[in-house]
């Protein structure tokens, strides 16, 4: 077994990885790695064909596969080591970072810092609870996309999407393409779970019909999937006796939400937080253990690889710099709390500010509102707002918060609430405190 | 003159803008809605002339991967998109595959390139 020594250790050379490791390395860091179970870095994004990713990160119009190769260059560029076909086993504290690869055996790598950048991985129809019988032809919609994209087979020819997530939009159009008939989509929330755009381009070009408040209620076949049984859902997602029909299919494609994939912390005893699945962080993306730094859907999961970049550039300056003994050491943590119509907010904790003029959260909303004002509460009192135009779960809301407005309140907490109607509506995003 | 109102969904990006364009005589007289340049002229060809950017995949020959992702270089008119898989479904390509690379020029006479999305290395 051979031992190596690193500053910065990123588990995960999907974007978030990359982008880790590149500005850690932009940071001072010297030694910089990034393990890869895959034959190639890039992660999802070698998959995702469609295009749509980088308007922000390049101002430019990438598909999936040509955004990773931007940073894929970057990354030969640099003196980053590389480990590809390589999993991570264990990563223990002190930074060991234990992996295996079928060419190189048992490697162990010891970081100063470790940045998890592992994803995230789709439900499945067990994580659902889907009655019904259990024959072949249920896929989630990333698996199907792997299948169409990657390897060149078609999972089905008459197509059912359960759930509206962006991946489940992508696939429609893309089955589409590629000759299946694609009959609906059916969301159990009363609103979409993606993106508008995808509504529009995947779904309304081709005259695919949306059910909202549906859902699956029987998978039909024995062993081939041969149709389902849907229903529509009351406000408590109960399914409506009286209101099932049949939908004839030989495929169902599931798009019913994303989980990061945090094995590896939890079993290193990683605060996770509940509701985003990932572990809870400070402004640094520092995690509940020493050392250890959260960045991209294994943080929690985004809709944009764009922000999912920009936030592992924090974590992986971070890393860098508390390899080098430049991050104070954590010391008390201030709570950052999502309140009424907030469902999610990262980072959850602040440690006290280090040479930082402002602090970047990613918060998502509860449920979908029109025009509204998120606000900052610092103990109870009202420090910061911002005018949304609109709000919809499926849509990250990013606030870049000056230190100022943050004080040294003991707590913090953000909410949405709805704007009061004005005369002259305000049409663009604009910060008003 | 009859005017027509149309309600437009951008998809130019996240942000998602919705508004109306306003057409008299078949031409754009007024717009509402939309926060951006690129947002405008996406509307305005959406109500005149709609038009999709086309991804698909074309097989490779003799590669590390089955299949090359291949992107046109502009929104292709959406009556064509369909045809435009159609003509990719038949293109082989011969590994390596450089990023960028031209895959098929000027399809179907549309005048747009379509284009390798990413590179294929050989086998």
């Amino acid at each position: 077994m051979r031992e190596f020594r690193y500053d910065v250790i990123a588990i995960g050379g999907g974007p978030a990885g990359m982008a880790a490791a590149l500005s850690a390395k932009q940071a001072g860091a010297e030694k910089v790695l990034i393990i890869e179970r895959d034959r190639e870095l890039g992660g999802i994004l070698q998959q995702c064909i469609h295009n749509g990713f980088g308007l922000r990160r390049f101002e430019d119009e990438l598909t999936g596969p040509g955004y990773a190769h931007r940073y894929i260059n970057m990354v030969k560029a640099s003196d980053i080591d590389v480990w590809l076909d390589s999993t991570v086993l264990s990563a223990a504290p002190g930074g060991i970072v234990t992996s295996v690869s079928p060419q190189q055996g048992l490697r162990v790598a010891t970081g100063s810092s470790v940045v998890y950048s592992m994803g995230c991985r789709e439900r499945t129809r067990g994580a659902i609870r889907i009655p019904g019988s259990r024959p072949a032809g249920v896929f989630t919609a990333g698996a199907a996309q792997r299948m169409v994209n990657m390897e060149g087979y078609l999972p089905g020819k008459e197509v059912v999407i359960v759930g509206s997530g962006d991946i489940g939009l992508i696939m429609a159009r893309r089955m589409t393409l590629e000759g299946a008939k694609v009959k609906a989509v059916f969301e159990i929330m009363p609103y979409s779970n993606g993106l508008t755009r995808n509504i529009v381009q995947c779904l309304e070009d081709f005259g695919i019909p949306l059910y909202l408040a549906h859902s699956v209620v029987a998978v039909h076949g024995k062993d081939r999937v041969t149709g389902v049984t849907v229903a529509e859902v009351d406000a408590a997602l109960t399914p409506i006796p009286g209101t099932e029909f049949d939908v004839a299919c030989d495929c169902v494609l599931l798009s019913v939400g994303l989980i990061p994939e945090n094995e590896l912390g939890r079993a290193a005893g990683l605060h996770i937080d509940a509701v985003t699945g990932g572990g809870v962080v400070d402004q640094f993306r520092e995690t509940s253990l020493a050392g250890y730094f959260a960045a991209g859907n294994v943080l929690h999961v985004h809709d944009l690889v764009d922000w999912v970049s920009q936030e592992a550039e924090i974590a992986g300056k971070s890393a860098a710099l508390h390899a080098l003994g430049k991050l104070p050491p954590a010391g008390e943590h201030r709570p950052v709390t999502a309140g009424d119509g907030v469902r999610t907010v990262v980072p959850q904790r602040l440690s006290p500010p280090s040479g930082q003029l402002s602090v970047r959260f990613y918060l998502r909303a509860s449920r979908p509102m029109g025009a509204s004002i998120l606000r900052l509460h610092a103990d109870g009192n009202v420090v910061w707002e911002r005018k949304l135009r609109v709000v919809k779960p499926s849509e990250m809301i990013v606030a870049e918060i000056s230190w100022k407005k943050l004080g040294s309140s003991d707590v913090l907490e953000f909410t949405v609430v709805p704007a009061p109607v004005e005369a002259d509506s305000e049409p663009a995003e604009e910060e008003v405190a | 003159m009859t005017r027509h109102v149309h309600a437009i969904q951008c998809i130019g990006c996240p942000v998602g803008c919705g508004g109306e364009v306003v057409i008299e005589a078949g031409a754009v007289i007024e717009m509402r809605g939309f926060t951006c340049d690129k947002g405008q002229a996406y509307a305005a060809d959406e109500v005149v002339a709609p038009k999709r950017m086309v991804t698909t995949t074309v097989r490779v020959d003799g590669g590390t991967l089955p299949l090359l992702p291949v992107v046109s270089e502009r929104p292709v008119p959406k009556d064509a998109i369909f045809d435009c898989i159609r003509l990719l479904r038949s293109v082989v390509v011969q590994a390596p595959v450089e990023a960028d690379a031209i895959i098929v020029a000027d399809a179907l006479g549309l005048g747009v390139n379509f284009r390798a999305a990413c590179s294929i290395a050989e086998a």
